[in-house]
């Protein structure tokens, strides 16, 4: 497959090289809750997106991943400048596009593209592919060598569909190929980076394999850079080089893929690979970590280190002062971690029991731990 | 203890010890655009304190297995045949009373959505009290303990408190821990957990995971766990039926029949899932081509058209003949077993070495 | 409760406000003077000049609209006599106080409504939730193509027909008239039968299908066949679960329906005379008699705005999830 892209397409799995495309400082984004008596006075704010510190590379994908509410769609939309950050910075290449306006916007719409999670509510079912994929080139005056339908039909064939399905409507296709079509119209532009919001998650497993295998191939050959949004993480070390976990709206652990996956030192990261089911239990880890009760509201976060309530290291000091996102001795480089009792070793292993001091939060935040046979 | 996979064959007797049997199960359903062969002709057996993992994709019929077990299809549309014993008591065709009798209190059903599964117009404590009332005929009073009793037993914190709240003021997880204790709430024989865990987060999947085989160890009961995620079968389920289409293409130990599947399908599944532990490096096998349309399935194998091996069976067969549903650890196939093995070990090589071939291959700089 | 309640109470007197200002400057604003309507055939230039003062209608339109509504709650002085609280002004056409004649018409039309109300709520939701329930079988298309011929027919065509038919011909009820309440129950409810029965006819349509829809929708729920997997009932869940949940159109729609009543149903007054709010609106639309037709106006859109406001508490009653939002 040979696709002409403006930047050089890079190898896989290397950032070193990679000028930052993207850059967030601070990120925030608070949405208001209206409510109150006559006029929709301002009773409380959903913190969904608290004060998070990103770079994406060129050519590189980043994982986000946490579990719903923690922020990651937010922090998604963000990027792409659908929504507007309510504090913070976003600089891309160099460019500061926090609150630019949509006329700013128009040239960098082109080179960031989103791909949504569900492939049925995305696509407008009175358009027919070719419309759908050609739509994005039309809009921005775009005119590729061949013109605009041979380019379409050439896209159609690089996602796995055939040219013929140019001229059918998107209530044709199976759910896995309504999300090719997708990824075929996030593609007509070059973009350099692709946000992916959930992108596998509504398909079959068999499906869903297709798809990653896809995705990866685009990011490979046309070196686009991926912000690959999703809860399931073996889904995410699969595609991506480096990852940041987010808890109720901040970003608790990144690195890259290794360090999260196979020296993770976040309690938070801990209890996250260790409640996924394994095919295979054996391979797995013979100590779970099973976190009790759920996160709290992103509207009133715990003090602190949000994580604390269901933190079974947690002490006074957690509920006192938020532990900072920092390389901590033993982290490999760009391996930053918020914690302040943060755990050695790789996941799994026995350990002893934590320690069971400091204020319980609200008392469900214990973990049990059990051992599997 | 027998297990149904020494005896459960396509056709054998339903099984003494078993406390469900399913025998050569049918459903369809008539759409306006044809007949839906949902469910194609399944058998089972499952004992009392077992668990039964079905899986597949969507359209597989699993769902459809799962409501036909309850008699919970709507007879003006659905076409239901073959035999379904609970305990020795027919299903498939019996009177509504008798169905009312054993639904909650028998066999017991918890849905994947509970935020759509529990009533919003009811507490939480009247929706679980219910079917005891109507099976234990409890009173009022009586029922309401009983619920406190069952919030406190699934881990709801409060119970006493939390009895009169509505469903939307649960969180997901406490929903469908609330759900799992009406479901548990008359102490069913067998429970039918159909995606019990998809709609939930990872770390709360864990602990629902974890709180039904507490309970299945305390009440005995049997489960039929219904999931398209191997790796919730692999942590869950005794056994494990693989269905593709409406038939079993697969069954077995759920053990071995993830580590070592006989049926190209299940080994396409288990290629599909991306690891915790694989070669990041290596891409994933995917299965080729598209789920089936039901309105019009394929004939012979309903697999052959997304199968790399129909060309290793000799002539038509995979396209003309339906293999046989395995009876006890099997696979629904016309591979042989020797010819299955050499096939998979040569699939195996082949795409470690094209994976191997991409990685080495020169890119333009 | 009580906060939503104040709340939703406010909004409604600034949705008044703005519908009170539109009548007011829209009719106001027409290019017929309301004086040489009020004046009459016989009008020298000095009367007219006279009731253009008594009228207040010297004044700046703005003005006279603050007048208006102030006299709403504090009473007005008119040269023909004081006008009090609520003061609506006086009818053109009869020299009778506005507000007086609305509460003269107001039991014919409040009767009308009720009954009408009681009649098709009962067969418009009993034949609904019977088809509901026979879903598919010969009751539920047998009171489809009912509802369907129902909603289909007139009342300016089924009601004389009515009368002719069962009145005339048969003898079997009163002719239609309007008998208070109070000086003979008994003629009240038989003066008012085939009003109601005929007012109620499309309504009973509409309300069949729309309850039996809505009952098939809710059927098809997932917490109803959550219900069935308990072993309740199948009229257990019929009438617990899935008819609760159908409640909420059926209330919003009865809620606009009967609002709209309450200001006057016109075709049906028209068609059998009775002296209710609806003729009042046609017949001073037809006197161009400003005055009357402003209080009905005023008079219909409140009921409207507080009906909703009542359906929207009932609401609360119904879905748990509405009480905290």
């Amino acid at each position: 497959m040979t696709v002409e892209t403006g930047a050089g397409p890079r190898p896989a799995a290397s950032r070193e090289g990679g000028e930052p495309l993207l850059t967030a400082e601070g990120l925030t984004k608070h949405f208001p809750i209206k409510g109150g008596f006559l006029f929709g006075r301002r009773v409380g704010t959903v913190r969904a997106v608290d004060g998070i510190d990103l770079t994406v590379h060129e050519g590189e994908s980043l994982g986000l991943v946490g579990e719903s509410g923690c922020g990651k769609s937010t922090t998604g939309r963000l990027l792409a400048r659908l929504l507007e950050p309510s504090g913070g910075r976003i600089t891309y290449r160099g460019r500061d596009i926090t609150h630019a306006s949509r006329t700013q916007l128009a040239p960098i719409r082109t080179e960031i593209q989103m791909i949504f999670q569900d492939p049925y509510s995305s696509l407008n079912p009175r358009q027919t592919v070719g419309t759908i994929i050609g739509g994005p080139m039309e809009i921005n005056g775009i005119d590729p060598p061949g013109g605009r339908e041979r380019r379409v039909r050439e896209l159609l064939e690089t996602v796995g569909l055939g040219a013929e399905h140019y001229n059918r409507f998107p209530h044709e296709f199976s759910g896995g190929q309504r999300q090719r079509i997708g990824i075929a119209r996030a593609l007509a532009l070059d973009p350099k980076l692709i946000v992916a919001d959930e992108p596998v998650s509504a398909l079959d497993v068999s499906i869903q394999a297709q798809v990653v295998n896809l995705l990866r191939r685009v990011r490979r050959e046309m070196g686009i850079a991926f912000v690959f949004i999703a809860h399931d993480l073996a889904v995410v070390r699969h595609f991506s080089q480096r990852v940041a976990v987010m808890y109720l709206g901040r970003i608790v652990e990144t690195g890259d893929r290794d360090s999260i996956y196979a020296n993770p030192r976040h309690p938070y990261t801990h209890a996250l690979l260790s409640a996924v089911p394994r095919v295979r239990p054996e391979d797995g880890g013979r100590t779970r970590i099973r976190l009790t009760g759920d996160v709290p509201s992103p509207v009133d976060p715990p003090s602190g280190c949000r994580f604390r309530t269901r933190c079974w290291k947690a002490q006074e000091v957690c509920a006192e002062r938020e532990p900072p996102l920092a390389r901590l001795d033993g982290n490999r480089e760009g391996h930053l971690t918020a914690c302040h009792f943060p755990e050695d070793g790789p996941p799994g292993p026995p350990r002893p029991p934590g320690g069971d001091g400091g204020d319980g939060g609200d008392g469900a935040g214990r973990v049990k731990r059990a051992e599997s046979d | 203890m027998s297990t149904w996979t020494e005896t459960a064959g396509f056709e054998a007797p339903p099984d003494g010890d078993a406390f469900l049997s399913v025998r050569d199960l049918r459903v369809r359903f008539s759409t306006e655009d044809g007949t839906v062969h949902a469910v194609d002709g399944i058998s089972f057996d499952l004992a009392r304190g077992r668990t039964l993992g079905i899986v597949g994709e969507s359209g597989s019929g699993k769902s459809v297995t799962g409501l036909s077990v309850l008699g919970l299809h709507d007879p003006r549309t659905t076409e239901v045949t073959g035999r379904v014993l609970l305990d020795g008591q027919e299903v498939i065709g019996a009177r509504e009373k008798t169905l009312e009798r054993l639904r909650g209190d028998t066999v017991a059903m918890v849905f994947q959505d509970s935020l759509t599964a529990l009533s919003p117009y009811h507490t939480v404590g009247e929706q679980i009290a219910e079917p005891y009332r109507k099976h234990k005929g409890a009173s009022r009073r009586e029922a309401r303990r009983r619920a406190i009793e069952m919030l406190d037993r699934v881990g709801i914190p409060n119970p006493r408190l939390r009895v009169d709240d509505h469903p939307h003021q649960f969180s997901g997880g406490m929903r469908q821990r609330a759900m799992i204790a009406m479901a548990l709430v008359c102490d069913p024989d067998l429970l039918i957990a159909d995606e019990p865990t998809t709609a939930l987060d990872v770390t709360v999947q864990a602990q629902i995971l974890d709180l039904l085989k507490d309970l299945q160890q305390e009440f005995g009961s049997a489960i039929v766990l219904i999931t398209h995620d191997l790796g919730v079968v692999a942590e869950t389920a005794d056994d494990v039926l693989v269905m593709y289409a409406g038939r079993v293409v697969e069954r077995g130990p759920a053990a071995e029949v993830l580590r070592s599947p006989r049926h190209p399908y299940t080994r396409g599944l288990l290629g599909s899932v991306p690891r915790l532990d694989g070669d990041v490096e290596e891409d994933l096998v995917p299965i080729p081509g598209f789920p089936p349309n039901l309105l019009d399935p394929p004939t012979g194998c309903a697999f052959h058209p997304r199968c790399a091996f129909v060309g290793e069976v000799g002539g038509t067969r995979c396209v003309d003949e339906r293999p046989t549903p395995p009876a006890g650890r099997g696979a629904a196939c016309h591979l042989t077993a020797d010819r299955r093995r050499v096939l998979f070990a040569e699939q195996t090589d082949e795409q470690a070495a094209e994976q191997a071939a991409e990685q080495t291959e020169p890119r333009p700089r | 409760m009580l906060r939503f309640l104040m709340r939703r109470t406010l909004g409604a007197v600034v949705i008044l406000l703005i519908i009170s200002a539109c009548t007011f400057f829209l009719f106001y604003a027409i290019p017929r003077d309301p004086a040489l309507l009020h004046c009459g055939k016989t009008c020298d230039p000095e009367s007219l000049e006279i009731i253009r003062r008594n009228l207040g209608l010297d004044k700046p339109l703005t003005e006279q609209y603050w007048a208006y509504m102030a006299g709403i709650f504090t009473g007005r002085d008119f040269a023909v006599g004081p006008c009090p609280a609520p003061c609506f002004g006086y009818s053109f056409a009869s020299n009778e106080p506005v507000w007086g004649t609305i509460l003269d018409r107001l039991p014919t039309t409040v009767s009308l409504a009720l009954g009408g109300a009681v009649v098709f709520l009962l067969l418009g939701l009993g034949a609904g939730m019977l088809a509901a329930w026979r879903r598919g079988g010969f009751v539920d298309k047998f009171l489809s193509s009912v509802s369907l011929v129902l909603s289909s027919l007139q009342i300016y065509f089924v009601g004389p027909l009515a009368i002719a038919l069962l009145v005339y011909q048969l003898d079997l009820f009163r002719q239609p008239e309007y008998v208070p309440i109070t000086s003979s129950p008994v003629d009240w409810f038989a003066g008012l039968l085939i009003p109601w029965v005929v007012l109620s006819l499309i309504f009973t349509a509409q309300y069949t299908r729309m309850s039996r829809s809505t009952l098939i929708e809710q059927l098809g729920e997932d917490h109803v066949r959550a219900a069935r997997a308990k072993g309740l009932s199948g009229r257990t869940v019929f009438f617990r679960y899935a008819w609760r949940g159908s409640l909420i159109p059926i209330v919003t729609i009865f809620g606009i329906d009967l609002g709209a009543l309450f200001g006057g149903a016109m075709v049906t007054e028209f068609t059998f005379t009775l002296p209710g709010l609806g003729r009042l609106a046609v017949d001073s639309v037809l006197d161009t008699d400003l005055p009357m037709l402003m209080g009905v106006m005023l008079f219909a859109a409140t009921m409207i705005v507080l009906f909703n406001i009542l359906v929207d508490a009932v609401y609360a009653l119904i879905d748990p999830r509405v009480r905290l939002s």
